[in-house]
């Protein structure tokens, strides 16, 4: 592969080669002959500048501030009690397995606005297949699967084959797809509301994968250890108030941590990467850009499955109106991760501590009792403060002006 | 003499109507810089285009080492040696050099049941390409970004080199640069030269050519006027074929030669 580059002779740079940085064309060119070890480009870049390049930065603050913040303020409202963490985090959680399939999306240069609709979709295709017609769980829920891939194949064919801004093709199926979702409840049921799941689910291999928690045997041991709270009476007295790690954040942290992994230690990432930073340069490169984009339609749309599985689990029923608003909570939770809106930029652990501090911040309002109303104007806020930031940034990487 | 590496003949090719390409041949040996120079419009880009497998030629025949060929698409052209360094799509500004380098090639390690790309020695290797081609970078994770238009050129010309390309095909790698960076981006192409790689050099800047060319090729309204070698035309006679002639001719006297 290298052979020719073996040929190659390895000679001294020239004197253009050590030309202090060519882009600045004013130096006193006999100054710099004179010194060219003080090269601008080797120079060590300082620590502090470094760090601010990375696209994590802003929400590693923005993490910490918000927990300083509502430990002062709400410390003894019980947020930071087991059921205060509990109730927090499976929030965060929520929005970490959505932001997850946004984030490698939007690196790869699309959006999908279909996320919420998708969400409602999927839980009342479970909902339908197992309540109202009987299969069995595990059939239901893969077949929600199946249909909610081939949505997201759909969506992204479209895009690259018509090279249309993913947001309008996404947008279109905001409305087909929830259209398509009120529109199967009402007729198969008569209602929006399908109920019952949770006894569909009973005992059920695939179900158990998103609806139970796991680690029980631990938190009942550490509740004996006097670790952590336990019921002090009633019928569960001993038992410790929470009792193990919800599936829902177990799919976050495996979602999490597979979509970081695809993208900074693969050669797939790279390919995410180069799609979405320029699309031309990498099909010149040889890079596959519309399989790409493709499968990361799918890949969120994947995402928005688990979601939707693990609410219809969790509340044992699936509504038509679910996941509203869920495709720009995801990526919010993205853009204050780091990420840059054009594509070609971003991190899974900035989006993920996103994800965090949206929760916190919409559950801590509750905990301070703050008017939750007050909480979309914090949102506004903070996504204008994010995107700028992450301009700004993009400034910095690329130099322009 | 030796067989050229890559030989167009009497390349033809029409869009419809109009006719971009009417008969034009060219060779490339190894370890030759051979300039194609031509005003805009002369037909240039289809030119380089059919030879990197883009557009396939309506007429005419590619040899590549004397064998006819036929290039369906870039990847064709590509797996041949043939490697095409476009002007601004060279490079992804927001990714990093190493990143930019292997992209669409990246090594892969076992790690596990796993692959995983090999960014350690990606980039080793990246750095030690890059010190070759007179470039030190910071780190290899420094972003294409950070360089300047030259230095991106190098970048994507050192990639070509590395992958194994026998003929590089440069398009206008000059003409969006200062007199500096110009000057790195013709010692790369020197360097690159010397190491045994036929440059095609695209350019429709009769200086820069001169800089570093061996042989010359002007296309002018889709037709080759010849080929001539070093030594054999100079600066004046470039500009007037370029031009078509007159026109030229007549404005020299009133720029003073500037032109």
């Amino acid at each position: 592969m290298a052979s020719t580059a073996d040929g190659a002779s390895p000679d001294k740079p020239s004197a253009n080669g050590a030309a202090p940085d060519p882009g600045r064309g004013h130096d006193d060119p006999s100054l710099a002959a004179a010194a060219p070890d003080d090269d601008e480009r080797v120079r060590e870049m300082p620590a502090w500048r470094r760090a601010l390049i990375r696209p994590e930065l802003g929400s590693i603050c923005g993490a910490i501030l918000v927990f300083v913040f509502f430990g002062l303020v709400a410390s003894d409202s019980g947020m930071f009690s087991g059921k205060g963490v509990l109730n927090w985090t499976t929030v965060s959680a929520q929005f970490a397995i959505l932001a997850a399939g946004a984030c490698l999306l939007m690196i790869a240069g699309e959006f999908d606005l279909s996320v919420g609709s998708m969400i409602g979709f999927s839980g009342i295709v479970i909902a339908m297949m197992s309540v109202t017609w009987g299969f069995p769980m595990w059939v239901a829920i893969l077949t929600a699967f199946a249909v909610a891939l081939s949505i997201g194949w759909l969506n992204g064919y479209i895009v690259v084959r018509t090279g249309l801004p993913s947001f309008i093709v996404t947008l279109a199926f905001l409305y087909i797809l929830r259209g398509l979702t009120i529109f199967l409840a009402i007729s198969t049921t008569n209602k929006t509301i399908i109920g019952g799941v949770r006894e569909a689910a009973e005992g059920d291999w695939l179900g158990q994968l998103f609806g139970g928690t796991i680690l029980k045997g631990l938190f009942v041991w550490m509740g004996e250890r006097g670790w952590i709270e336990t019921f002090t009476r009633g019928n569960r007295e001993g038992q410790p108030v929470v009792d193990g790690i919800p599936m829902l954040i177990v799919w976050a942290v495996v979602l999490v941590v597979f979509a970081h992994v695809l993208l900074t230690r693969t050669r797939f990432g790279n390919w995410i990467f180069a799609s979405g930073g320029d699309a031309q340069a990498a099909r010149y490169t040889g890079v596959p850009v519309d399989r790409v984009k493709i499968l990361m339609f799918m890949f969120t749309a994947f995402c928005a499955t688990v979601f939707a599985t693990c609410q219809v689990m969790e509340f044992g029923s699936a509504a038509a109106d679910r996941g509203l608003l869920k495709e720009f909570e995801a990526i919010i939770s993205v853009v204050i991760g780091g990420a840059l809106l054009t594509g070609g930029y971003g991190s899974v652990v900035g989006a993920a501590l996103g994800a965090l501090i949206f929760g916190v911040v919409q559950q801590g309002l509750f905990f301070a009792n703050v008017d939750s109303s007050l909480f979309r104007v914090f949102l506004g806020t903070i996504l204008l403060l994010a995107v700028i930031m992450n301009t700004w940034i993009r400034r910095m990487i690329t130099g322009e002006r | 003499m030796a067989t050229p590496i890559v030989e167009l003949r009497n390349i033809e090719k029409h869009f419809g109507s109009v006719i971009a390409l009417a008969g034009v041949t060219v060779d490339v040996l190894a370890g030759e810089c051979h300039c194609l120079l031509g005003d805009n419009g002369a037909g240039k880009s289809t030119f380089i285009k059919t030879m990197s497998g883009v557009h396939p030629p309506t007429a005419g025949e590619i040899l590549v080492d004397g064998k006819p060929v036929r290039f369906g698409n870039a990847r064709d052209a590509i797996d041949a040696g043939i490697a095409t360094v476009y002007q601004d799509l060279a490079m992804i500004p927001l990714m990093s050099v190493t990143r930019n380098f292997w992209m669409g090639r990246e090594p892969v390690k076992r790690k596990g049941p796993f692959k995983v790309f090999d960014l350690d020695g990606a980039g080793r290797i990246t750095m030690e390409e890059m010190a070759r081609m007179g470039i030190r970078l910071r780190e290899p994770s420094q972003a294409v970004g950070t360089l300047s238009g030259g230095e991106r050129q190098t970048v994507a010309i050192a990639r070509a080199v590395y992958f194994g390309a026998r003929v590089l095909i440069l398009d206008e790698p000059t003409s969006a640069l200062g007199v500096r960076q110009t000057s790195n981006v013709l010692a790369t192409i020197d360097r690159v030269r010397k190491s045994g790689v036929g440059v095609v050099f695209i350019t429709h800047n009769v200086r820069h050519a001169m800089a570093v060319g061996d042989r010359f090729t002007v296309l002018n309204r889709g037709a080759t006027l010849g080929t001539a070698s070093r030594g054999e035309v100079d600066v004046v006679e470039l500009q007037d074929l370029m031009a078509g002639g007159e026109e030229l001719a007549s404005l020299e006297g009133s720029l003073g030669g500037t032109v």
